[in-house]
């Protein structure tokens, strides 16, 4: 098993643990558990073992005590959840092979959260006509879309949005650009 | 002879346009430096017709109001099909055919000639008189005399090249029409999109819309006073139509996913587009009077960028269900499509000829270029007109002459237009930003 996924296990076990409480609701307690989990997945992981006790709301942990946490399973660079860009060959709507376990950890991720919401945000390259870029676009996100679902995401956490080749990641004119710009974002919405 | 000037709408339009966007959305709307479109001949000439346009003579006080030979002879230069005198080897500046000695310009090599002048009638009144000789047969092809406005002797200038260049060519002349184009200043937050609409040299560019958000694919509507277009305002991509003369837009499809291309019914009453409401890109026909949607394509690949024929029978469009982009024909009376394009693995965007015979559309090369390719539907033979890399948007003129379309000139977008048989090109070169997606108005009602 690679590395990521057992982060990923231990996240969602300390997320329980907020859930339950015994890290308390207040914006502190909650950083100093999250915190332990994104530097010292090991502290963390010892610490999920002696706290789970206890019922709570799930859904009061993610609006409370997982707000920060969920940023920081998103915005850290060794979580990864922090890769929410995928890339795609010239005039296709497939995804690659190797993009589906990140897909499968955002999917796990939105299937454990599910009042988050994410919109997934389809780009092409400048290469060709914008109308049919945009219709690319949208055939990129609907891909993405339906491989979440597939990967156990709620339909109503996911929503799609072409951009076509409007808003480029690299505003180069040049292979390198162009294989940044053709991708589908996966933006969580609030973060 | 009478003629209404076309230019007293336009102006008190424009005007109301931009204070409605004002008022409505309350974006940025600090005057922009006056940005004008700069128009070069990149292309040769040869096989034009000689001709002499002396410069109007002006009878009124003060500055001339505006240069009406020049204009004409700059329309006539531009459209390739004329090869106008340049005004230093002039003998001689008749401004009434009593003037005209026909010698002396047999003599310069030209074989017609057009004299004129502005006279002041007195507050904000003037009449243009113009004439057009055939110089070799050393008689008048065309008189009028016409009043007009200070505001419309732009107007006017561009209807005498009409005249001028039916007469002698045969062809109704594209001079006193419009283009729309799409322009992008700023980087990042300060981005900001503009739908533009100028007279076909460039002149007078008017701001229609203004956004932060990405504006798209303008169309006009066939009797030249709405457009059509995208707008990512809302996130994202939908429709709205705008009327030109009053400002007024209405958001004509907003549904969830894509709302784009759209493209007008030669009668107006209805929209193709694309909507991806359903899962996927598909083109649908929507009625503008009632709303009323009906689905034209039923394919589980992209189908996009329709265009009606001019004969209304059927719809050009885009589509990959072949494996790669290619151009599809429909009837809109039902029955399957037929691929219209096999040269190459990319054709997209594609434009009817006004007589329905060719289209122009978007080609990749061998080499990875996209160029602008003109295909005749009788023959099936296709050629290719531009000589761009990243090439896009090919519009063709109201009478099929020219067809416009946006380039790349060092890094920049630039809107370009090339003849029909390939032989003239231009440049339309904006003062700042990028300009792109350029849309030729059809011909303006008289």
């Amino acid at each position: 098993m690679t590395n990521w996924l057992k982060w990923l296990g231990m996240a969602g076990a300390v997320l329980v643990l907020a859930a339950c409480g015994t890290l308390g609701g207040g914006k502190g307690g909650s950083h100093a558990g999250g915190g332990a989990v994104v530097e010292e997945p090991g502290a963390a992981a010892g610490t999920t073992g002696t706290g789970s006790t206890g019922g709570g709301a799930r859904s009061q942990g993610v609006e409370l005590g997982g707000r920060d946490f969920v940023a920081r399973a998103l915005h850290d660079p060794q979580s990864p959840l922090a890769r929410r860009t995928i890339y795609f060959d010239f005039d296709s709507a497939t995804v690659r092979p190797e993009d589906r376990k990140l897909l499968e950890a955002h999917a796990k991720f939105l299937a454990d959260h599910p009042k988050l919401r994410v919109t997934l945000e389809g780009h092409t390259d400048e290469r060709g006509s914008r109308e049919y870029n945009l219709a690319l676009g949208d055939r990129r996100a609907r891909a993405v879309q339906r491989l979440l679902e597939f990967m156990g995401a709620a339909p109503e956490q996911l929503r799609t949005l072409s951009y076509g080749e409007e808003k480029p990641a690299d505003p180069g004119h040049n292979e390198a650009a162009w294989a940044k710009n053709r991708r589908v974002e996966i933006v969580y919405e609030g973060y | 002879m009478a003629v209404k000037g076309p230019g007293e709408g336009t102006r008190g339009l424009h005007g109301r346009s931009i204070r409605w966007w004002l008022c409505l959305l309350a974006l940025v709307l600090a005057p922009a430096a006056r940005a004008v479109l700069t128009i070069e001949i990149t292309g040769g000439v040869e096989g034009a017709l000689p001709i002499a346009v002396v410069p109007f003579g002006w009878q009124g006080r003060g500055p001339v109001p505006a240069p009406v030979g020049r204009i004409v002879a700059d329309d006539l230069r531009r459209s390739g099909r004329f090869k106008p005198l340049p005004e230093a080897d002039l003998v001689s500046r008749p401004t009434r055919g009593s003037q005209v000695n026909f010698k002396d310009w047999r003599l310069l090599g030209v074989d017609s000639l057009v004299i004129g002048r502005v006279l002041a009638k007195g507050g904000d009144t003037y009449t243009v008189q113009f004439q057009l000789f055939d110089v070799l047969q050393g008689r008048q092809l065309a008189g009028y005399s016409v009043p007009a406005r200070r505001a419309e002797l732009r107007h006017l200038a561009h209807y005498i090249s009409d005249l001028v260049y039916e007469t002698l060519t045969g062809q109704r002349g594209a001079f006193n029409t419009r283009i729309a184009y799409v322009t992008v200043r700023g980087q990042g937050k300060q981005r900001e999109y503009a739908l533009k609409v100028a007279d076909a040299d460039g002149h007078d560019p008017k701001t229609v819309v203004r956004s932060r958000q990405p504006l798209m694919s303008p169309a006009w509507s066939p009797d030249a006073s709405r457009l059509a277009y995208v707008s990512f305002e809302h996130g994202n991509a939908e429709i709205y139509v705008q009327d030109l003369a009053t400002g007024q837009r209405r958001l004509v499809a907003g549904f969830a996913g894509i709302n784009g291309a759209p493209a007008w019914s030669p009668d107006g009453s209805r929209l193709a587009l694309t909507l991806s409401r359903d899962g996927n890109p598909e083109i649908y026909l929507l009625t503008l009077a009632d709303g009323t949607l009906q689905r034209f394509t039923h394919q589980p690949a992209i189908d996009t960028e329709p265009v009606w024929s001019p004969d209304g029978h059927d719809i050009l469009f885009t589509s990959d269900r072949g494996g790669s982009p290619q151009l599809y024909r429909k009837p809109l009376s039902g029955g399957p499509a037929r691929r219209v394009t096999f040269e190459g693995s990319y054709n997209t965007s594609a434009d009817y000829a006004p007589d329905g015979k060719q289209i122009a559309f978007i080609h990749r090369d061998q080499a990875g270029h996209y160029r602008v390719a003109v295909l005749d539907l009788a023959t099936g033979l296709m050629r290719v007109l531009s000589k761009g890399s990243l090439d896009e948007s090919p519009s063709f003129a109201p009478n099929g002459s020219m067809v416009l379309f946006a380039t790349e000139e060092n890094g920049h977008g630039v809107l370009a237009a090339v003849s029909v048989d390939g032989r003239v090109s231009q440049r339309l070169r904006f003062q700042e930003g990028d300009v792109r997606e350029p849309a030729w108005s059809p011909f303006m009602p008289r």
